[in-house]
């Protein structure tokens, strides 16, 4: 007998079962997985838009984010190019092909050097869209795939990210039924989400929490006003 | 990894003499309390969270197979591979079948408590390949030597200074000269160190927090960003999983994650939740070429349907050593195994037997604060109980143990006997002590004094006591 075979029926035999389950067990589970059942949804979260980018904003702050509000993505080349500054950091981002990202009008910053495409490490700032924002605890959403390779969210030292503030919404629930409406037209899940929720972090010395492990050390947000 | 559960007390008594193991636990006891108490101040629903987490992982238990089934159906329909492994031997061979199939040479890892489990490092060396802790806590016992002594924290016993002494053993890349007094200096010299490594890798590594059937997907929950550097670069990702990882939906995950980085770290949600569904797509700049899910049982089935069914629930936060008095006298390592505190010592004589791990259980003062913190609210002082109980019924207790237990079951079922005989002793000693108020050494009982003093009894036994303040019967 196959190990999948005999770790299958030693979960019947020891649930008390002789096979798979059936009947109204079997249609509970299946209904489950077809229309997923939202749970307890904190309060906080169930707010209007305007009040849960306000949330969004304590919230991703309180995580050590970095967070400016612009007017349009016309604004973002100057919003980007004086963070940069103030952090001392080079005047170059790396970025995926995100329509939002393309449409950014980086010729008004000519100074301002811009790349696409995956990180190899040689890095030092990337620039990513966010799919959504979840208010309850100012955690960013980021697809993986040509409009946001997974590797610019970790290996440069510094991130950016800009986030519609039509795309914040309170709960993770919320991010899932977007996310389920996508993959209802593309057909399948990005191969990657990354909920992304301030700079990376450690605390294995002696529990002293240092920003910037493995990961980013500065994660700024840009949220575009587009309500 | 060497077992030494069966020397428990004296691993305890070793950690209690250990003055830099005192140092660090000391800093771990206020630390990780403090921070739960917090966040669960700042949800008010953080309670009825716990109930619905605990009722999403029951009715997953109830249909393990049906989800297994539909998570391998999903990871497939994504271009992944599901293997299941009945044991750490079968596991550790299908990790090293997928390495040496892809020609790897280097293997970095994100933190895995199953890996500790099923000793992964040793086989992988054993056949060859090169592996690379990156988690910092992990690679820092990787440089030492030792295994993890608390699940989320794994070199929580190690103070900086040792730190720094491993660095300068190891790196010998580096300036001798070069200043590593302060956490940042060493993070930062691991930072750069390990950087390297992720890019020449070809296998990353990863354990799973939760599985999920409705989509086939893999989810690690991290600060650090090494479990997704891991699993991002190399062109192979293998996450290996024990069963009971699964649960049905994305939502039901998102519900036990809420109560997930509260409990463990005090934190509202950690820095990296990331949800991994099969291989790169057409057109995807990067990510792994090939995905492996290893579903291991190791014992899990074997604890479905029976008393210890419940410690399936748990997610491994670690709230309840954070919160157990044992655990912060003697730390980790002195359970001997993998999993220590409250929960090693279920989990431990489930997976290794009673014979091996028998002793574990009786390492509590049933307080119940594990009980009162676990997330998942699994009755961890029932399960020690059942533990305890089956531990003496075969025989495994050792002698004076049996002996003390047999003479007072002999008295607590003779009511009488046993009230004069602890009004005798009682008395006795209220005499003695009532000069000092304690007792510094007391005959047979210097595993008690040797460190901390016995306060002495007023008197009068409780029995007396509550029947003079008119107390029901």
């Amino acid at each position: 007998m196959s190990a999948r075979e005999q770790i299958l029926g030693q979960i019947r035999r020891s649930l008390g079962r002789d096979g798979p389950i059936e009947g109204e067990a079997l249609n509970r589970a299946e209904e489950r997985l077809r229309e997923p059942p939202r749970g307890l949804i904190p309060e906080r979260s169930q707010k209007a838009a305007a009040d849960l980018a306000l949330l969004f904003v304590e919230k991703a702050q309180k995580a050590n984010c970095t967070v400016e509000e612009v007017g349009s993505l016309r604004q973002v080349p100057d919003a980007i190019a004086t963070y940069l500054t103030q952090e001392n950091l080079p005047a170059e981002v790396r970025m995926g092909e995100h329509p939002d990202l393309l449409a950014i009008p980086f010729e008004q910053r000519p100074t301002l050097t811009v790349t696409k495409g995956r990180t190899d490490g040689t890095h030092a700032v990337s620039l990513a869209a966010a799919f959504a924002g979840a208010a309850e605890t100012g955690t960013l959403a980021l697809l993986s795939g040509p409009e946001g390779p997974t590797s610019l969210n970790f290996l440069p030292e510094s991130e950016i990210v800009i986030l519609r503030k039509s795309k914040i919404v309170g709960p993770y629930e919320d991010i899932w039924q977007m996310l389920r409406a996508r993959t209802a037209q593309t057909g399948s899940m990005p191969r990657t989400v990354n909920f992304i929720t301030g700079p990376s972090r450690t605390g294995d010395i002696e529990q002293k929490i240092e920003l910037g492990a493995h990961g980013p050390l500065r994660l700024h947000i840009v949220i575009i006003d587009d309500l | 990894m060497h077992i030494t559960t069966k020397r428990f007390k004296k691993n305890a008594a070793e950690a209690m003499d250990n003055p830099q193991l005192q140092q660090a636990l000391t800093k771990m006891k206020t630390g990780f309390v403090e921070r739960r108490a917090d966040a669960r101040a700042g949800l008010p629903e953080f309670d009825a969270l716990r109930d619905q987490a605990r009722d999403i992982k029951n009715h997953t238990l109830e249909n393990m197979d049906f989800y297994l089934e539909r998570f391998e159906s999903n990871v497939h329909a994504n271009g992944g591979h599901v293997h299941w492994a009945r044991n750490a031997e079968e596991a550790r061979r299908i990790a090293g079948d997928i390495c040496a199939e892809v020609g790897a040479k280097t293997v970095t890892k994100g933190k895995s408590m199953i890996s500790e489990e099923i000793a992964l490092n040793d086989g992988l060396e054993e056949r060859g390949f090169e592996v690379i802790e990156t988690d910092l806590g992990e690679y820092i016992l990787q440089l030492r030597k030792e295994g993890p002594s608390h699940i989320i924290a794994p070199a929580i016993h190690v103070l900086k200074e040792q730190v720094a002494d491993d660095f300068r053993a190891h790196h010998i890349q580096f300036d001798k000269a070069r200043p590593l007094n302060e956490p940042r200096e060493l993070i930062s010299e691991a930072r750069e160190v390990l950087r390297q490594k992720y890019l020449d890798s070809d296998v990353g590594i990863t354990g799973a927090n939760f599985l999920i059937a409705e989509t086939g997907t893999s989810v690690i929950v991290t600060n650090e960003g090494n479990g997704d550097l891991t699993q991002a670069l190399p062109k192979v990702h293998v996450v290996i999983a024990s069963l009971e990882k699964v649960v049905p939906t994305l939502d039901d995950a998102s519900a036990i994650l809420r109560v997930l980085a509260r409990s463990a770290t005090g934190q509202e949600f950690t820095a990296y939740t990331t949800f991994s569904t099969g291989p790169k797509r057409d057109g995807d700049p990067d990510g792994p070429e090939e995905y492996h899910v290893i579903l291991l049982d190791n014992g899990r089935t074997a604890m479905l349907g029976t008393e210890y069914q419940d410690m399936l629930r748990c997610i491994r936060c670690g709230a309840c050593m954070n919160h157990c008095p044992v655990y912060g006298a003697v730390g980790g390592h002195a359970y001997g195994w993998v999993y220590p505190g409250p929960m090693g010592a279920v989990l431990t004589p489930s997976f290794i037997g009673v014979d091996q791990g028998g002793q574990l259980p009786n390492a509590s003062t049933f307080c119940g604060r594990c009980e009162a913190v676990c997330p998942m609210r699994i009755p961890l002082p029932k399960m020690m109980r059942h533990y305890r109980a089956k531990e003496y019924e075969e025989g495994l207790s050792p002698p004076a143990m049996r002996f003390g237990l047999d003479v007072w079951g002999f008295m607590a079922t003779k009511p009488r006997l046993y009230r004069l005989a602890t009004r005798l002793v009682i008395g006795v000693l209220g005499r003695m002590g009532r000069r000092k108020g304690h007792f510094s050494t007391l005959p047979l009982a210097d595993g008690w004094t040797k460190y901390r003093d016995l306060p002495a009894p007023d008197g009068r036994t409780f029995q007396d006591q509550w029947d003079d303040a008119g107390g029901a019967r």
